[in-house]
């Protein structure tokens, strides 16, 4: 039996418009539809599953963030989480508090809650930094798993398909080992009113970055965020002869 | 569980499954109370019955259209080249 640690965060909703703050330091949050990143949304799920396959018996959801990161830890809990430890960081430490910062907290929880096994997304819809499970494997020494589409438990490890450029990689891994979800692991289950109310029954503790011994001091200052290129208006060319000309002048064939 | 406690936690999950519709909460809750109010007068226990349970398949229906939604987002927005 296995003890299960999932990270999740809260990010601003994936079918929400992102919109850039005139003043170029980030992007607008507030007033907008926030909610468990999907990718995180797929490890509690893989969680909820080895629980219910009896490899694992209590899942413990985390997540770094402002007071609002409790609102996706009920909804890990709705989902099948048995308790949450929110770690708050807010205001300007939540700005720049980066993958380095989190995994420290996610290892150190790891090591207090003794757990063999960590699952997180991959990587998180709003910064995409794609970091935090290769950095928390780095700092408490363990095996990881990366880009997982297949997790099976074997005797004393775990065997886990992986997607790579191209295909699927299967490895072994010894428990504990560290895993970052893909996007076909599986398919998450909606979080049911019921089991929303049954969540805020749930325990919830509440830690500081200062309580697990982590410092956050920014590593990095953010100079500009800026909106993508808007994509140029194409033209309609009357017939191939002009497409023809049109394509060797700008150098595609 | 009465049926009309049936009927009002079936209209409960639906209006919370809503909250995320891609129209928008209030396109759907005008269109959920308008057909919960057309079959109202209805008295046969057994068309209640059948009512009850295309309900509860909405519902799967609505959650099987949000994970579709999402993952088909995510997998143009990361995977296809």
């Amino acid at each position: 039996m296995a003890r299960v640690l999932v990270g999740v965060k809260r990010v601003i909703d994936y079918a929400v418009k992102i919109r850039v703050k005139p003043d170029k330091t980030g992007v607008v949050t507030e007033g907008i539809k926030h909610s468990m990143n999907p990718f995180d949304e797929i490890a509690v799920e893989e969680a909820v599953r080895l629980k219910e396959k009896k490899i694992a018996n209590e899942i413990i959801a985390v997540s770094c963030g402002p007071a609002q990161a409790q609102d996706v830890l009920r909804t890990a809990l709705a989902m099948g989480a048995d308790k949450a430890i929110h770690v708050e960081v807010s205001g300007q430490d939540y700005e720049t508090l980066q993958p380095i910062h989190v995994s420290k907290i996610l290892a150190k929880i790891a090591q207090n809650e003794k757990a063999d096994l960590i699952i997180v997304g991959k990587q998180a819809i709003d910064d995409d930094c794609n970091q935090t499970a290769q950095m928390t494997a780095g700092f408490l020494d363990w095996p990881q798993a990366t880009f997982a589409s297949k997790i099976d438990k074997e005797e004393n490890h775990i065997v886990v398909k992986r997607e790579v450029d191209g295909g699927l990689e299967t490895i072994k891994c010894k428990l504990p080992a560290v895993i970052s979800a893909d996007l076909r692991l599986n398919e998450p289950r909606y979080a049911t009113l019921p089991n929303i109310m049954k969540a805020k029954k749930k325990p919830l503790t509440k830690l500081t970055p200062k309580d697990l011994g982590v410092d956050t001091s920014p590593r990095i200052q953010i100079l500009k965020v800026e909106d993508p290129p808007v994509r140029q208006a194409g033209t309609i060319v009357p017939d191939v002869d002009t497409l023809i000309v049109k394509l060797k002048e700008q150098g595609h064939i | 569980m009465t049926q009309k406690a049936r009927i009002i936690e079936l209209y409960k999950k639906l209006l919370h499954l809503g909250r995320d519709y891609p129209s928008g909460y209030e396109f759907f809750r005008v269109r959920l109370h308008n057909s919960f109010m057309r079959n109202s007068k209805e008295t046969d226990p057994e068309k209640i019955e059948k009512m009850i349970d295309h309900g509860h398949y909405i519902a799967k229906e609505l959650e099987a259209l949000y994970m579709m939604k999402k993952y088909r987002t995510l997998k143009r927005r990361y995977y296809d080249k």
